[in-house]
């Protein structure tokens, strides 16, 4: 039987055909299997006949297992760290009751909203109603599979990795548009479709930033494009061109967009449209909304980490400073960090001033990027040390331009009125 | 002869349009109280915007005819809660000019309390603004100056606190003078207060004012001109922000403002950042430059040569009886021009009484300002007028 599984699994098509030394495979053969033979209640013989590609199966599933159950913690970090971060900004001290520090603030919360009332409008479509945040939830933690903390330490090494993030969080919209429509509320209403083409109109500069360092890697699969950052930091994605500089900022103010933070949280703007598409909302379904916002902020900084600051790669080559997946961690939490930082300073744009950015002007400039990146492959068609020192003269050359010019910009800003009667 | 017929109020519901009708308010959050807005969208794009009122009407005029002239006090407490300072003050300015006609009857506010109460006028002025600020902030999406706000304005309610007793409805200015007299050391800690208010002035201009995404959302909104403004009889922030000098502290001084030096702030053509006069940045400019006045005169009260001047806090006279007649006053408040219109009929108590609140006037105005502009410049409208639903509905 063993043998019909093994074959059914060799012929069985894997997306990913010859990962380079698969880490499940070599910690099924050299762990899992040697520690059969010593178990009483195995008989002997059934050890050595063991499939490996089973064991690769089991070890899969127990990965997947940590995943899940860890996964679902980093919400819960996040939404105390916003807390804390809004705190400190605000003269505030936050938390501070349940558990030291507060640090068990978030699941009291996570408690009280169990034992909240589970309201279903009653006009409202309730099958889809009851459906948004489990898609919503369900996607934002899907795009976790594809990210990469650390050399193999990631779900699934798709060859299509990037792709299949941009996919599956582009469904999150229809999440949205399900949840707006089925509370049969305006103001939901309002707040999906703002959403929608806010997600909508973001995904385009976004996925065009993403193919500029896909050009440059000339692979979709995510540990090749950490693998191409391997030679420290001007290695990094963001200092191999000046394309990809620029292709940096426009990813993360779209990726912002995307996760409908401030200055774009016009979907759940709540001194407009009050929540947005969670306005009916309650106990547990909310919360499921709510996990999942902080889940997809951390998904997308992981993401711009992995593109463009070396994923798990370290600073120097070789050395493990800033790698591994506690750098991963660091560089993605730094990320999140200036996501919180922006949400407690900045105002909220409108929706055409919203549109008017993305169509006008990131838009324009990630075209502008690919073309670029295209021209610069023809140039340095292979990455020396001349191409990073020319790309890092152009980034710094350029930042001091854009100084100048944004403080003549910058001078503009109104005094304080001289109000002389 | 037929009544005139009514224009119906209501937006009347079509089927089968694009347009959509929503409430927005009672409930909602930045409609500061419970003021209620008929809008109908066409997508994000307001078509047409009433105000109803009304669920803040407490009979306040019609209480008065059944309370005496000191009674009444406590209930303009009510009318504008942001600024309960300035509308006793007001009310009481409005009965001693009544109480002024008869020679008989007539008295000086002693010189200690005019002190005191422009004192108090004025730190309560910024209290209020502050609040404007802050509130404006969170209308546009920015949480954080709220929270400096209220960390500020906090400080001046702990003041009231001491002076009066109460945070919010104070009752401290009565007919004649004030209340009380400064606790111990009051002085001190007002100034102590000033000395680390005025820099943060500039740091709210820095964080909020000069904020691009800001000027962006306010600059040009929902242009109130200077005719429009007096047409519509919009007074104080809102008539100033549309490039109107026009401050009833400096053109009909009352009490003791003339011996004081200030600027009255006002609205500006700003063409590098989009800045038009009587746009919402500039109505809540002047906010914040007013702030600035504001503590230019507790400075000046603070820094007298010879102190604020000794003697009784409350002038002497017999009983609040006021002759026969008829009076209208008006004085500054931080919304506006607040106007008490006051029938005696010689009883302690009034046969009628009319306030004439700023902000109800300024509400009027949003049905006409909020046409073609969206449902986030709404917001910002509502904010920039600073309306309190109290002083609307009184």
């Amino acid at each position: 039987m063993f043998d019909q599984i093994q074959q059914i699994i060799s012929n069985s098509p894997r997306v990913s055909s010859e990962a380079t030394g698969n880490w499940a495979e070599e910690f099924a053969r050299n762990r899992l299997i040697p520690i059969l033979e010593h178990l009483p209640f195995v008989p002997a013989g059934v050890a050595e006949h063991f499939p490996v590609s089973l064991g690769t199966i089991l070890v899969m599933f127990g990965a997947c297992g940590i995943f899940v159950a860890i996964v679902p913690l980093i919400p819960l970090v996040l939404v105390l760290a916003e807390r804390k971060v809004s705190a400190q900004i605000q003269n505030r001290t936050g938390p501070m009751r349940v558990g030291p520090w507060g640090t068990l603030q978030t699941l009291a919360d996570g408690v009280k909203l169990i034992f909240k009332e589970d309201f279903i409008p009653p006009q409202g479509d309730k099958l889809l109603f009851v459906f948004a945040p489990y898609i919503i939830f369900a996607c934002s933690f899907a795009a976790f599979a594809a990210i990469p903390f650390g050399q193999g330490i990631l779900i699934s090494d798709f060859n299509i990795g990037i792709f299949y993030i941009m996919a599956i969080s582009s469904v999150v919209v229809m999440g949205v548009i399900m949840a707006g429509w089925s509370s049969n509320s305006k103001w939901s209403l309002l707040g999906a479709l703002r959403s929608a083409a806010q997600i909508v109109s973001y995904e385009i500069p976004l996925g065009l930033s993403i193919l500029v360092v896909v050009m440059l890697v000339e692979s979709l699969r995510m540990q090749d494009i950490v693998g191409s950052q391997s030679e420290g930091l001007f290695s990094w994605l963001i200092f191999r061109t000046p394309f990809t500089f620029i292709g940096f900022f426009v990813f993360f103010i779209s990726s912002i967009a995307e996760v409908n933070r401030t200055p774009f949280d016009l979907p759940e703007a709540e001194s407009e449209i009050v929540a947005g598409f969670h306005t009916e909302y309650s106990g547990m379904r909310f919360a499921l909304f709510f996990i999942a916002e902080y889940a997809n902020m951390f998904a997308v900084s992981a993401i711009a980490a992995t593109l463009f600051l070396g994923g798990w790669e370290g600073i120097l080559p070789g050395y493990d400073f800033l790698g591994g997946m506690p750098g991963f961690v660091l560089k993605t939490l730094f990320l999140v960090f200036v996501m919180m930082w922006l949400r407690w300073t900045l105002p909220r744009l409108r929706v055409d001033q919203l549109m008017n950015l993305c169509w006008k002007y990131l838009l324009p400039i990630a075209f502008f990027n690919i073309l670029g990146v295209g021209i610069w492959g023809l140039i340095f068609p292979k990455d020396s040390r001349l191409s990073i020192i020319i790309s890092m003269a152009i980034i710094v050359v350029g930042i001091i331009v854009t100084y100048a010019v944004a403080g003549k910009s910058l001078s503009k800003r109104p005094e304080p009125q001289p109000s002389s009667a | 002869m037929a009544a005139p017929q009514l224009e119906s109020k209501f937006i009347e519901l079509q089927p089968f349009s694009d347009e959509m009708v929503v409430n927005m308010g009672p409930q909602h959050p930045s409609t500061h109280g419970v003021l209620r807005l008929e809008l109908k969208l066409d997508g994000e794009v307001v078509r047409e915007a009433i105000p109803h009122l009304g669920y803040l009407h407490r009979c306040f005029e019609k209480h008065s005819e059944n309370l005496s002239y000191p009674q009444i006090i406590p209930f303009t407490d009510r009318m504008d809660y942001i600024a309960a300072m300035n509308q006793n003050w007001g009310f009481c300015l409005a009965v001693e000019k009544l109480m002024a006609a008869d020679e008989s009857k007539s008295f000086e506010v002693p010189e200690r309390a005019e002190y005191l109460r422009v004192l108090i006028c004025e730190l309560n002025r910024i209290a209020s603004h502050l609040l404007a600020f802050g509130t404006y902030g969170m209308d546009i999406g920015a949480f954080t100056p709220f929270l400096y706000a209220f960390r500020d304005r906090e400080k001046i309610l702990l003041m009231f606190e001491k002076i009066c007793g109460a945070r919010l409805t104070y009752n401290y200015v009565r007919i004649g003078g004030v209340s009380r007299d400064l606790p111990p050391d009051f002085l001190d800690e007002v100034k102590e207060f000033i000395d680390y208010f005025e820099p943060k002035i500039d740091e709210y201009n820095n964080l909020l004012s000069g904020n691009s995404i800001f000027i962006e959302r306010t600059a040009g909104v929902a242009v109130m001109d200077q005719e429009m403004a007096i047409n519509y009889g919009a007074t104080g922030p809102n008539l100033r922000g549309a490039g109107m000098q026009w401050d009833l502290r400096k053109d009909e001084p009352y009490s003791i403002y003339d011996r004081f030096d200030f600027d009255i702030p006002y609205g500006k053509d700003m063409p590098e950042i989009g800045v038009v006069k009587g746009d919402c940045w500039n109505r809540y400019k002047v906010r914040m430059d007013e702030l600035k006045e504001s503590v230019k005169i507790v400075r000046q009260i603070l820094e007298l040569e010879s102190g604020i001047p000794d003697g009784p806090i409350v002038a002497e006279f017999k009983a609040v009886r006021p002759p026969k007649g008829e009076i209208f006053f008006r004085s500054e408040a931080p919304r506006g021009e607040l106007g008490f219109y006051i029938v005696s009929d010689g009883t302690p108590k009034p046969l009628r009484l009319k306030a004439r609140s700023p902000c109800f006037s300024a509400l009027s105005a949003l049905s006409e300002l909020s046409k073609g502009l969206m449902v986030a410049d709404i917001i910002a409208i509502i904010g920039s007028i600073d309306i309190v639903m109290g002083e609307v509905d009184r």
